[in-house]
């Protein structure tokens, strides 16, 4: 087949990708997202000819517009805008999973500081603050007092892009210093591993060390539940242990699947590729 | 092997090089970007932005 990978930084994931994709000589064109222009109805030049688009900018921003561009041009995308749309944004990716009825922390989202200091007293200390639109666990914060919030809305407010005036306000999961990274395939788990930290963010991005985890039943259907709640596709679905079960804290939509491969048995790109072959009609397939 | 636009020095390049790769310089320790593979063509890497990462 003929794919085209939607990117502006090459991380090992793409290359991941790249590799497994040339191995079994489908034909990889790399669209560098920056050197594009996007015309309203008509493709760039770049897209001609394509089976099927991959998604793997590192920036949301990019994301959501890449993937709608080529939905309006009628090329094949993983994933779908939709689900670019819903797992970008914490607020909207929290709504989808409570509406789905997959279990999910507590949370509340404030627009003034004044309503997002009733927000965080409501939860009690510790909880958590966190940027609607953001990654690699940065500019997350958990809040221990009363002080500690006053300062850290003060800064928000002052400093912040307008994004961070939503504030996302979380009650805080005491889990039991690790969480668990799913990727999944149209909510079909691929590999699980724990992330364990002594620190409350686990993110492999903040060096939390890795191992292979067996998801159980519960798990298993909870993280098709999630993949369904957002729309589908190649997922990072993250959940934590409670003492009354799991519970779902997001669903990333531009997975990074490298930390999970070198974690576990499983060839995630080629499970991934697997997947992306059926993605197209079978005519094409190579 | 490349020169860093920022020190000068020589940087090693894996066989696999990527355009839009991140490598580092090992002297400088400045991220570069990949810029092309043949022949290899090095530029500073963006600086981080707000929204990037998964």
């Amino acid at each position: 087949m003929k794919i085209g990978i939607l990117y502006s930084r090459i991380r090992r994931d793409e290359k991941l990708l790249l590799a497994e994709l040339r191995e079994r000589g489908h034909e990889v064109t790399k669209i560098d997202v920056r050197k594009q222009t996007f015309d309203l109805t008509e493709p760039p030049a770049a897209f001609e000819g394509l089976d099927l688009v991959v998604d793997r900018c590192l920036a949301t921003s990019r994301s959501l517009y890449a993937t709608q561009f080529c939905e309006a041009y009628g090329v094949p995308v993983v994933n779908s805008h939709e689900t670019a749309e819903v797992c970008s944004d914490k607020a909207k990716n929290s709504l989808a999973l409570a509406g789905a009825g997959v279990p999910t922390p507590e949370t509340k989202v404030a627009f003034t500081t004044d309503s997002a200091m009733e927000a965080i007293e409501s939860f009690g200390y510790p909880c958590v603050l966190k940027p609607v639109v953001g990654s690699w666990g940065r500019l997350m914060a958990k809040i221990d007092s009363r002080s500690a919030a006053e300062a850290i809305l003060e800064h928000k407010a002052t400093l912040g892009h307008y994004e961070h005036k939503v504030f996302y306000v979380q009650e805080f999961v005491d889990k039991p210093e690790r969480d668990i990274r799913v990727v999944a395939l149209d909510g079909k788990p691929v590999a699980a591993m724990v992330r364990h930290s002594d620190h409350w963010l686990t993110n492999a991005a903040k060096g939390a060390e890795t191992d292979e985890f067996e998801l159980d039943a519960e798990a298993k259907s909870l993280v098709k539940k999630a993949s369904d709640a957002v729309g589908g596709g190649l997922l990072g679905v993250d959940l934590m242990e409670t003492e009354s079960g799991y519970t779902v804290h997001e669903v990333n939509h531009t997975v990074e699947f490298k930390a999970l491969n070198e974690a576990v048995e499983t060839d995630v790109p080629a499970a991934v590729v697997d997947w992306l072959e059926t993605k197209v009609p079978a005519e094409v397939v190579a | 092997m490349a020169e860093c636009v920022e020190c000068g020095a020589d940087v090693a390049l894996h066989d696999d090089l990527e355009a839009g790769e991140i490598i580092d310089c090992g002297t400088c320790g400045v991220e570069l970007e990949v810029i092309d593979v043949n022949p290899p063509v090095l530029d500073r890497a963006p600086e981080l932005e707000e929204d990037w990462g998964e």
